[in-house]
């Protein structure tokens, strides 16, 4: 047996379709079974409401008089993009502000401009024959604004991988904070009530498809930007009018030392149309399964710990090399719930209605990796591998005649298998000199913990250390923690300019 | 109850905690402590019917007492029940009920301030 959209829609309209939430879905066909489900359920509602960097907005702000063509634009000190017409601009989300930063962004703006709030718009031009005026500096609030359309060009992602660090300093990431040692585990995503989970064929998500945005009734545009849905990974671009939107489903946020983002509630209603569609909304969270990835290592491709589902995420706490470590969710599940809820609401209520895509999504696409034409440089490439070495048992003379002849302030220090184990630089023997204590060797005075660098890892990465830890060098290992070269803030100084000679 | 210790540099340098338990047999834990070359910041936790005895002699060593009534705050209209603060937690304040709404034991709460920063939304706070 199939149904037809038609056949929902009048049941929607006469207020008597069966709407129940994405979450509910495997228990009850689990005790109807298939065939009673698709018979009895017309619609399944999805939800999800998390950080959604790739949001933004286009404003429309009507005409100054004189007239005015704004090349550059600030809303509340948040730039948008001047390089649309007159008096359009687009807001993105994660732009922070030129004197806030982080605590104030473009994700602030669009929930001021929501909930009602007056907001400064600052723009200025050249001048033209036919827009003379130069600068224009107004307060507004969006029912002054023409038009206010939210356009997300990445939203709804159909999962998302775990995080955890192995380093041992806290990382703050999008991820959110990550502590040190594998300290905790983050995750995003509503898991089984994600609009994308219950319908990973895209058969009835696509464009033209209405949905629920932030309170509003908006829209899929079609497939997002770094759709891969190939790997689990789809993602939606969707638009809506901001002045029908609610604060309650959108929220900026800021991510500790990341910076500034938006949070966005996306409901997608399903039509249950056939049997495929009953099996793929009965998901459980039981069966989407991601890795827990270790953002340690900065690099795009980070190693995956283990594999994990998001019923494991959702109980709070998991195994990690035989240690119990505690999860935390950035995404809210109680508001996801809610999007499906009120979505729910509004088709027994007949207030919305289901439409069929105009256009397909793929279910194929693979996100390509950026093509990169110039060479990264590597440590390996400037390193310096002549290098002046000490070991631990030598005086403290020797180290000061080694560092005035090496030309150099740090001396690695070496066992005889050529492992580092210290480092001493001029600053540690002058102290040790002054402190006129006799038969003081390089062991006494060395630094234990060395903060490294291998051959393979980016200049870039290398640079952070350096500044991170307030450090003019590092030792270059092999796997065996063996000495292969130094990089020093000169080599790098060389290759970025001055910025690195300290 | 938890009292916040403020230490002169003077001050530090004395084994102050250790001659209060001594001279009073009250057992303190001592929560979280902060010491610079400056100032120390020391928060202990002590039984409620001992803290009048405890704060009285820590005051007379010189050291300044702040009796901290309650933890982190949290502005319910800015939370979203996101959890970002509860893993971060070293003393498992947050929790989740079945809806996923959250939670605090703010008696639990040291007021390291990791879940402060950690909050996406602004929705916690130190009262002080
Ligand atoms: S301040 Fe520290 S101890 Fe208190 S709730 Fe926050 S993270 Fe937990
Ligand atoms: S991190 Fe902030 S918004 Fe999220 S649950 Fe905790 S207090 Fe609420």
């Amino acid at each position: 047996m199939e149904k037809s959209l038609e056949l929902i829609n009048q049941k929607i309209r006469d207020g008597n379709a069966t709407v129940v939430t994405a979450d509910r879905m495997p228990t009850l066909v689990d005790e109807i079974g298939e065939d009673r489900a698709l018979n009895e359920v017309d619609v399944v509602t999805t939800g999800t409401f998390g950080a959604m960097c790739s949001s933004g907005a286009f404003l429309n702000f009507g005409h100054a008089d004189p007239p005015i063509r704004m090349e550059r634009v600030w809303l509340n000190e948040v730039e948008a993009y001047g390089g649309i017409a007159a008096v359009d601009t687009y807001i993105g989300a994660t732009q922070q502000s030129t004197t806030l930063g982080e605590q104030y962004g473009g994700a602030h703006v669009m929930e001021d401009l929501v909930s009602g709030n007056m907001i400064e718009l600052h723009g200025t031009s050249r001048g033209t024959d036919c827009y003379p005026r130069r600068t224009i500096t107004t307060e507004l609030v969006i029912d002054d604004l023409n038009q206010a359309i939210m356009v997300n060009p990445r939203n709804a992602y159909q999962r998302y991988n775990a995080a955890t660090n192995s380093t041992d300093r806290t990382l703050y990431t999008y991820m959110g904070t990550l502590l040190p040692s594998y300290g905790n585990i983050t995750f995003s995503g509503a898991g089984a009530l994600s609009p994308l989970s219950n319908d990973p064929g895209f058969r009835t998500i696509g464009s033209g498809v209405p949905i629920f945005l932030c309170g509003s009734t908006g829209m899929i545009i079609g497939e997002g930007t770094q759709h891969s849905p190939a790997g689990g990974f789809g993602t939606l671009m969707v638009t809506g009018d901001m002045k029908e939107m609610h604060p309650e489903f959108l929220r900026a946020a800021t991510m500790h030392q990341y910076g500034v983002t938006l949070y966005v509630g996306v409901g997608v209603a399903i039509p249950i149309l056939d049997k495929e569609l009953v099996r793929s909304t009965a998901i459980r969270d039981e069966d989407i399964v991601v890795d827990i990835l270790d953002y340690g290592v900065p690099s795009r491709n980070r190693p995956s710990l283990r594999k994990i589902t998001y019923a494991e995420l959702k109980s709070g706490k998991v195994e990690l090399n035989s240690e119990e470590v505690r999860i935390s969710s950035l995404s809210s599940n109680r508001k996801a719930h809610d999007v499906a809820c009120t979505l729910q609401d509004w088709i027994k209520k007949g207030k919305f209605q289901l439409a069929l895509p105009t256009k397909r999504i793929s279910t194929t696409k693979i996100s390509r990796p950026m093509r990169e034409t110039a060479r990264v440089p590597r440590v390996r490439d400037i390193m310096n591998t002549n290098v002046v070495s000490i070991s631990e048992d030598e005086s403290i003379k020797t180290a000061a005649r080694k560092l005035l002849r090496g030309d150099t302030n740090h001396l690695p220090v070496l066992d005889r298998e050529g492992t580092v184990v210290g480092i001493v630089t001029t600053y540690d023997v002058s102290k040790a000199v002054v402190k006129e204590e006799k038969n003081q060797k390089v062991k006494d005075v060395m630094t234990i913990k060395v903060i490294k660098t291998v051959p393979d890892e980016h200049v870039d990465v290398a640079a952070q250390k350096l500044e991170r830890y307030n450090i003019s060098a590092l030792p270059v290992v092999d796997e065996r923690n063996h000495m292969v070269g130094m990089l020093t803030a000169i080599d790098l100084g060389k290759l970025f300019g001055k910025r690195w000679q300290k | 109850m938890k009292l916040l210790l403020t230490f002169s540099k003077k001050k530090g340098r004395e084994p102050v905690i250790a001659q209060v338990v001594k001279q009073t047999g009250v057992l303190i834990s001592v929560e979280r402590a902060h010491i610079d070359s400056v100032s120390g910041e020391v928060l202990i936790d002590v039984p409620d019917t001992d803290a009048r005895e405890v704060c009285d002699l820590m005051q007379a060593k010189g050291v300044t007492v702040r009796i901290l009534e309650h933890g982190v705050s949290l502005n319910e209209e800015e939370c979203i029940d996101c959890g970002a603060c509860v893993s971060v937690c070293p003393k498992e304040v947050f929790y989740m009920d079945e809806e996923y709404r959250l939670h605090l034991r703010d008696e639990r709460c040291v007021l390291c301030g990791k879940c402060i920063t950690a909050c996406p939304h602004h929705a916690l706070s130190q009262t002080l």
